[in-house]
């Protein structure tokens, strides 16, 4: 992969391997979630995720002049450029719930800048997406108020902030990243943590594994069509 | 192809519009409103077409069947996905949305209301598809398909789908 990559092309491959590897982690709740509700949600979120992220590489192909299944399955788990927060293999309920919120959050910060962007392929993908986001984000909201609602609820949500912080302030650069947190902040019923940012250029473990799981198929029959 | 010929714009949409959703074929891809131009030139027709959600698995149906309704015509296909903001559930035309509801699905509620939100879809205004009735609740606000909610009516007791807004 070329490192002359455009401004452009970079940004919608950080959009996209987000909306791919979260797409990815949400499907480990198919057949497993605590219950049969949870069990559609996720997987329907799951699945706008990834089709978010096949439009997203699609755009991005175009111009890098490949394809979207090249860009989604053909480069080392190096060379992918999402966030470390979407990275961590499934967490349990609260932790699921917090990352949600915490990224749909993040997600909805993005999207609103990308649908002013004065590249109309961008901004009318960017409205397109958020038409879909919107139950992402009520789905999410929906989970915080539950949770906070009990003792039992909100510790375990502080508890799993806490932890996935430094990760969360990860998702956004630093221009966007301040709206972003008055927006967290204006939701939870507790003091933000403190923490600096686990950024893009430090992928984890679970990344590596993923990617074997996800490109398995890909590699063992390259170039076959289904 | 031989001798290839070229429809009118209006074959080209009445063949389109024998053309079922692949998940919901109570409604034609026309009516769904996803279709959002057709180009008659000698020879090759264009369409342009829109998805309803980005993650639907049925595009690649939609786009073979268009294909070949256009074959059968006798003109070459070129069908063009546009991944811009034109479609909402505002596009679907009142022939659809009565077929979706005579189907068992509950058509979406206009866009007018805004975005959205919560107590929106808590509230009294989704009509329960068989009986009618208003008294229905939300029960998920996904379903079988990226496009579906479900809900309950407590007039008829019955569980239905609920096309969502977007």
């Amino acid at each position: 992969m070329s490192r002359s990559r455009s401004d452009r092309a970079e940004k919608l491959l950080e959009l996209a391997d987000d909306e791919l590897v979260l797409g990815w982690r949400n499907s480990e709740w198919t057949g497993i979630a605590p219950y049969l509700e949870e069990d559609v949600a996720f997987s329907s979120i799951a699945q706008n995720e990834i089709g978010h992220a096949r439009a997203l590489y699609e755009l991005a192909a175009a111009e890098l002049g490949t394809t979207a299944d090249e860009l989604a399955l053909d480069r080392e788990p190096e060379e992918y450029r999402c966030a470390p927060l979407v990275e961590l293999r499934r967490l349990e309920w609260a932790r699921t719930i917090a990352r949600h919120f915490l990224y749909e959050t993040a997600d909805a910060v993005r999207i609103e800048a990308l649908k002013e962007s004065s590249d109309p392929e961008i901004a009318g993908l960017a409205a397109k997406i958020d038409r879909e986001e919107v139950y992402h984000r009520i789905h999410a909201d929906m989970w915080l108020d539950r949770l906070q609602a009990s003792a039992e609820g909100l510790r375990r949500l502080r508890e799993a902030v806490s932890e996935l912080w430094p990760y969360a302030l990860g998702v956004l650069d630093e221009e966007l990243r301040p709206e972003w947190v008055e927006r967290i902040r204006g939701r939870l019923r507790f003091d933000l943590p403190e923490g600096r940012p686990v950024t893009r250029a430090e992928h984890t473990d679970d990344l590596r594994e993923l990617w074997e799981e996800m490109t398995m198929v890909r590699r063992s029959a390259p170039g076959a069509n289904w | 192809m031989s001798d290839p010929r070229s429809p009118r714009a209006s074959e080209v949409w009445a063949a389109l519009s024998e053309i079922p959703d692949p998940e919901i074929p109570v409604i034609s891809l026309v009516e769904l409103g996803v279709i959002r131009d057709v180009q008659v030139a000698p020879g090759r027709v264009r369409v342009e077409f829109t998805p309803t959600f980005l993650g639907c698995p049925a595009l690649e149906t939609m786009r073979d069947a268009m294909r070949a309704r256009i074959e059968a015509l006798g003109a070459e296909a070129e069908i063009e996905v546009v991944l811009d903001d034109s479609w909402s559930t505002d596009r679907i035309t009142p022939e659809g949305r009565e077929k979706l509801r005579a189907g068992g699905f509950a058509p979406p509620v206009p866009r007018a209301a805004g975005t959205p939100r919560l107590h929106q879809l808590q509230s009294r205004i989704f009509r329960c598809p068989y009986c009618g009735s208003t008294k229905t609740k939300l029960e998920n606000i996904f379903g079988p398909t990226p496009c579906r909610s479900l809900r309950y009516c407590a007039g008829c007791r019955q569980p239905f789908e609920q096309f969502k807004t977007i």
